[in-house]
């Protein structure tokens, strides 16, 4: 591999092509019209403008981006996070044109893609799964009965779905019938089939994960992480590993995850996602994200490792030098993601010119931005800013350096979440681990003053 | 007495709901007071653009997947 082409933008873009270069590898950016004088335009060997601003005709056009590739003269394409990086037609189609694919195989992207036959897939490996049905429910299916065995509140859940998107609560039996036909027609609208099927609902759950890396023949967990600080199913505030779990729930979800991978032949690194009931102890899978993760970051904090270099030296064909018990970990690790969003409205976008922006510094701070002061942020994208990264000896030594670097960060021109992430990190109930997936709108509504009286 | 209909946002303007839908409205057609005629994108978010009075839509000024910002008229009804 000796150049790179980075099919991607923003913070994930500058990143990758941070290691590309420690690596040697000669990086491309492509860009759309809307990111010509991003950071990432900035810091590549190349930029390529690869159409207009919006990502449907440019980030995603997978003939401009393949084009960009081979008229490059690169050899390889990584496809960051969101965009391109699950779409198995697009990895087949930079494999067919005789580029190395920084990803697992478009089989292994198909196969998590499904949300039925990777739960599935799950059960075969010994992944523990909520009770729900194992197939997509059929037209001829006696809803109520299966409904009653898996019990009240479930989940319609879109086959096609993820990332939080294409799921409708089902609270009684009368509401059966009509959700499951909007949750149909809603999925054959936004992921073009209407396949869906039931899974039971975890009322107050915290979300975990387990990172994973394979190269085919050899299979490791990385760790753990929590995500459970969540803004309208997105998540805000991560941390590895996960505090409190039990010793023997964190272990099966390790090797129940390690296991998963081994069956599918798993090539890349990927993360197995996870609810968590913190009053029964019970652990059940949500879904495997075959692609690298926003939040990798706490993960090398306390492994030492740099997921990305792992990515492209497992795409060019080496063989993972590490076994589980090289895998070590060291400390705790906390991710702040800074988005250019008005948290006292609603999340509202703010985009716009970043007249100043002072990040953190000092021992055991990182952060990883695709902006610095001077650029635009766009309203047609993601709002990520960037993630600041904290490491410390201990969560509670970690908890004090984060609200120390937090304060230290100030961005002027446009609205971000530094001050409710700030809030959020100094509160008890996250440092005795009582936050779950649902606890910022409760937070919100019981903080801010309701001037208008709507209840929404 | 002509009307126009004005994003209040920066982003991407949409005529369909969705890739392979129909457009809400076309040029020419009747339109009703809150009725939806097109989604604006900012940021993964997307607000809906309704048209203000009854009356016919006239013209679209943004076309689909067009670049809006705030105070850009959509389009005009009459």
């Amino acid at each position: 591999m000796k150049k790179l082409l980075i099919a991607n933008r923003g913070e994930i873009a500058v990143r990758i092509i941070r290691t590309a270069r420690e690596m040697g590898i000669v990086t491309v950016a492509v860009v759309s019209e809307a990111d010509k004088t991003s950071l990432a335009a900035d810091l590549a060997d190349e930029a390529i403008v690869v159409g207009p601003a919006p990502a449907g005709l440019s980030y995603l056009n997978h003939d401009a981006v393949l084009k960009a590739a081979l008229d490059s003269g690169a050899d390889a394409v990584h496809p960051g996070y969101g965009f391109l990086s699950e779409n198995a037609e697009f990895a087949r189609k930079v494999i067919a044109a005789g580029l190395t694919w920084v990803g697992p195989s478009p089989e292994s992207i198909e196969l998590m893609g499904d949300k039925s036959r990777a739960r599935r897939a799950a059960i075969d490996a010994g992944v523990p799964t909520l009770p729900g049905t194992e197939t997509a429910l059929r037209d001829d299916d006696d809803l109520e009965a299966i409904a009653a065995r898996i019990g009240y509140p479930l989940v319609v859940k879109a086959s096609a779905g993820g990332g939080g998107r294409g799921i409708r609560l089902v609270e009684d039996p009368a509401q059966l019938r009509g959700t499951v036909e909007i949750a149909q027609a809603e999925a054959l609208g936004a992921f073009n089939s209407a396949d869906v099927y039931f899974e039971k609902f975890v009322t107050r759950a915290r979300h975990v994960e387990v990172q994973i890396l394979g190269d085919g023949e050899t299979f490791v967990h990385l760790g753990d992480r929590d995500c459970s600080m969540q803004r309208r199913q997105q998540k805000i505030l991560e941390e590895a590993p996960a505090p409190g779990l039990p010793d023997e729930v964190r272990e099966r979800m390790r090797d129940s995850s390690v296991e998963l991978a081994r069956k599918a032949n798993y090539v890349g690194v990927g993360t197995v996602e996870f609810l968590y009931d913190p009053f029964s102890h019970e652990v059940a899978f949500i879904e495997m994200n075959t692609r690298i993760q926003v939040e990798h970051t706490i993960t090398e904090a306390i492994t030492g490792m740099d997921l990305v270099r792992e990515q492209l030296r497992i795409a060019a064909g080496e063989k993972l030098d590490i076994t589980q018990s090289d895998v070590t970990f060291s400390g705790h690790a906390l991710e702040f993601r800074i988005n250019a969003e008005d948290p006292d409205n609603n999340f509202m976008p703010s985009p716009g010119l970043i007249k100043t922006m002072n990040l953190p510094g000092g021992a055991g701070v990182r952060a990883d931005f695709g902006f610095i002061s001077g650029k635009t942020v766009a309203p047609f994208y993601d709002s990520l800013l960037g993630k600041i990264i904290v490491w410390a000896p201990t969560r509670e030594l970690a908890i004090a350096r984060s609200a120390r670097a937090l304060d230290e960060a100030h961005i002027d021109g446009v609205k971000s979440t530094i001050g409710l992430l700030s809030s959020l990190v100094g509160l008890p109930d996250f440092a005795d681990v009582k936050h779950h997936t649902k606890y910022i709108e409760s937070f919100l509504d019981s903080t801010i003053p309701d001037s208008t009286g709507d209840a929404e | 007495m002509s009307h126009q209909i004005i994003s209040p946002l920066p982003g991407i303007f949409y005529r369909k709901p969705g890739p392979g839908k129909e457009p809400y409205v076309n040029e020419g057609d009747t339109v009703s007071a809150g009725q939806t005629i097109g989604l604006v994108e900012i940021m993964k978010q997307f607000s809906e653009v309704r048209a203000e009075f009854d009356g016919v839509l006239e013209k679209f000024e943004i076309e689909d997947f067009g670049v809006v910002n705030p105070g850009d008229v959509i389009a005009i009804t009459s």
